[in-house]
């Protein structure tokens, strides 16, 4: 896996070994947090650590003052919507990929839905080639957990797993059939197959666009109750308990979800859950006078929920924050709120709203790389996420306290549903790698 | 809720009315509204006469833009329009076509070329008024967006009431039946509570909005209690496809324990004076001898409809520019 992105590197040769001096190093696999500086030579870490500092470098080797950054594991986003194969206009690898770098993500987690679904060996081999050939950073495809996605068949977990797919998901559809989930957690055992599951029942779902109660009432909007998503974790846990399979909920977002995966976890399941960066960073309200961009599967929630799930990426109930990347062009998103497509853009932007979180005092450094690097990897059981010497030099250099300020048109994703057009940021990424190689650097 | 129009310049005194829109009753004030009401009868005056024409709206362009089909809704603005001397046209947009591709923002822009000066838009979707609001020059009425906001209706209710009242404050309304889908209700929620009524919701629970105690009124399920001390039921439509299994078992259980009939009118205050949007389904929410019995104003809300829309065009256009 860790080749694609030594081959997608383009003919020149291999950059000169580089030490970054002086940063802050934050690498959880470790414990480490402290000030220190990172050798990088021949696509590895070489060392990074406060007993590198001052050692001085051989002739020849690129030194980078890093005082007052902060380098990190480049981040690993577990879930990540392109538009290739099939809607190219939407998103490509390419572009993808140079957002993903800008914004410290330097391995990207794709999903499934594509036209067409991504549910066969061969399709695998196409995301990967295609990753291969046109991808800055690396990309692992997770494949379909049913055929289709239709909900009914299970995926040939054993042969999509060797042709490089990383888990299995039906992407923004929950498999609400209980024998076929059931079955699926049980073969995917046989492979040590993990399963991500959206968890939102649809058929109390129905039609709703918003989160059931005051807010969805005085827009007019159908609204989802809460239990449409805890019905379902909770049914998921039953299973997982009986079929001890491997599992993963794709996006949490209520208080009570927590308390189901926390109870869960007691009882010692192999289970873990994602929180999206849009989930932590926004609640109903910000949805204003129907703005579409701040339109998600699961709907935003009222702001308990969003303080709960702050409080549970902060004690490592929930594991992992995605950036849920979801790019969406004007004709899926110009239409009134119930028409519009679920989902928004977030690669560039992931890191630094949950900075916010960090300066806030909310979360620690430590645990915001863990959530948004170490622990995605652990769990998918890629070679990334930690700074550990001999591990892949895939890292970012952040500025933690650059203020910026987010302008839609200059998004590098071919999509611009953000929902944060024109917030104000502290802290940005200048400097990214991906296998030794810079694949982002902000111009000063 | 609605976007202020902010190009007054700083001398001129504020204008009673200062919205370029009227996108919902949500963001009036108080005297916003009465202003509106007070209007609407001199309108009532000028559609009682014989010669029914003024010219306020003369050279103006409106366009009755209805995705969703509205007989009463949209002949009532187009008269509204035509008395105040407007060249009214009527475009109905049926959902499938716009299915087709072309997304609302277009047919927006599409429209806002041929320069109308005010759009009045009926759509089954809450908000997409507002969306489109925004991609216009012209001024933008609501005539309707999903469940959310029908304001000219409130208006039209709120004349109606103080016509045979003489006030809207210390009223008791009580509001019965689907609730939850209702934009009238939301409109007139909003309204009713500006002015100072008690507001009542009366239906069966899976009818009534979640969160409703946060707007400002009390639920009732029994229709006894739900109309105990009201001096104004205002009866909502069930529509068809609400009435079998889904949010309600049958027609006649619905009736039985929710329809407007004689006997369940003898719970409100004796006075009490019985209302309907339209169009009604006799015989599902309103018995018919209540309907076209003495204490109904069913036929006077449909009245004051023209008068409040010819009220709402002529405040609207004071603000449309004038070279």
């Amino acid at each position: 896996m860790s080749t694609h992105a030594s081959t997608s590197r383009g003919p020149d040769a291999a950059p000169r070994p580089t030490v970054f001096a002086r940063a802050r190093i934050v690498d959880p696999a470790r414990g480490l947090d402290a000030v220190g500086s990172v050798i990088v030579a021949e696509g590895r870490i070489l060392a990074a650590g406060p007993e590198v500092l001052n050692q001085g470098s051989p002739e020849g080797w690129e030194v980078v003052d890093a005082t007052d950054k902060v380098i990190v594991p480049g981040l690993v986003d577990m879930r990540v919507f392109l538009g290739e194969p099939g809607h190219e206009h939407r998103e490509t690898f390419a572009s993808a990929s140079r957002a993903a770098a800008a914004g410290g993500v330097t391995t990207i987690v794709t999903m499934p839905d594509t036209d067409p679904v991504i549910d066969d060996p061969a399709l695998v081999d196409f995301v990967l080639r295609r990753a291969r050939e046109e991808a800055a950073v690396r990309v692992h495809p997770m494949a379909a957990l049913t055929k289709g996605q239709k909900g009914a068949e299970t995926s040939e977990f054993g042969l999509l797993s060797e042709a490089g797919a990383v888990a299995f998901t039906d992407a923004r559809r929950s498999v609400a059939a209980s024998l076929v989930m059931r079955r699926a957690l049980t073969y995917a055992r046989d492979f040590g197959a993990l399963i991500v599951h959206h968890v939102e029942d649809p058929s109390l779902a129905g039609a709703g666009v918003a989160t059931e109660g005051e807010f969805a009432t005085r827009m007019g909007l159908p609204g989802i109750p809460r239990e449409a998503e805890t019905i379902m974790l909770e049914r998921d846990m039953r299973l997982v308990a009986l079929t001890g399979g491997r599992y993963h909920a794709s996006q949490l977002s209520t208080a009570e979800s927590v308390e189901i995966l926390r109870a869960a976890k007691a009882r010692g399941l192999d289970v873990t859950a994602s929180v999206s960066i849009n989930h932590l960073s926004l609640n109903e309200l910000d949805i204003g006078t129907y703005r579409s961009f701040l339109k998600f599967s699961p709907p935003l929630r009222h702001e308990d929920d969003r303080q709960a799930m702050i409080e549970a990426v902060a004690d490592g109930i929930v594991d992992v924050i995605v950036s849920g990347h979801d790019p969406q062009d004007v004709e899926m998103k110009r239409h009134p709120f119930a028409e519009a497509a679920d989902g928004a853009v977030g690669l560039e932007t992931s890191l630094a709203a949950a900075l916010r979180l960090v300066h806030d005092g909310r979360l620690s450094w430590s645990r915001l790389v863990e959530a948004m690097a170490l622990r995605p990897a652990e769990r998918l059981g890629l070679d990334a996420g930690r700074l550990t010497p001999g591990a892949p030099a895939d890292l970012a250099v952040i500025d933690p306290g650059m203020p910026w300020l987010l302008d839609r048109a200059k998004l590098l994703s071919r999509s611009k549903n953000t929902p944060f057009e024109d917030a104000r940021f502290v802290g940005r990424v200048v400097r990214t790698l991906v296998g030794g190689r810079t694949v982002h650097a902000l111009d000063a | 809720m609605t976007s202020s129009s902010m190009t007054n310049a700083p001398s001129t005194p504020a204008p009673a009315f200062p919205h370029r829109h009227l996108l919902g009753i949500e963001g009036l004030t108080p005297l916003q509204i009465l202003h509106l009401l007070d209007k609407a009868e001199e309108e009532v005056h000028v559609s009682r006469q014989v010669e029914k024409k003024k010219n306020v709206l003369r050279g103006r362009t409106q366009i009755n833009l209805f995705f969703e089909a509205s007989t009463r809704t949209q002949s009532s603005f187009e008269i509204a329009g035509k008395r105040l001397g407007a060249d009214v046209m009527n475009m109905s947009v049926a959902s499938s076509s716009v299915k087709k591709g072309e997304t609302l923002i277009d047919t927006a822009a599409t429209l806002n070329a041929m320069r109308p000066d005010i759009l009045v838009v009926r759509h089954h979707a809450a908000g997409a008024v507002h969306l489109l609001a925004r991609k216009v020059s012209c001024s933008v009425i609501n005539a309707g967006d999903g469940a959310h906001e029908h304001p000219t209706q409130a208006l039209l209710d709120a004349l109606t009431i103080r016509r045979h009242k003489g006030r809207i404050e210390g009223l008791t309304v009580a509001i019965c039946g689907d609730i939850v889908h209702s934009r009238v209700a939301r409109s007139n929620i909003l309204l009713l509570n500006a002015l100072g009524a008690r507001v009542k919701l009366v239906g069966p629970s899976t009818l009534l909005p979640s969160g409703a105690a946060r707007l400002g009124v009390e639920t009732f399920t029994d229709m006894k209690k739900g109309l105990d001390g009201a001096d104004i039921v205002m009866m909502l439509r069930l529509q068809r496809e609400r009435m079998n299994g889904s949010f309600v078992p049958s027609v006649r259980e619905y009736f039985h324990y929710w329809g407007l009939d004689q006997e369940k009118l003898a719970f409100a205050a004796p006075d009490a004076l019985v209302m309907h949007p339209g169009p009604m389904n006799r015989g599902v929410e309103i018995d018919p001898e209540v309907a076209d019995g003495p204490q109904s104003l069913i036929a006077e809300q449909v009245e004051m409809g023209v008068a409040v829309r010819m009220a709402v065009l002529e405040t609207l256009a004071e603000h449309l520019p004038t070279v």
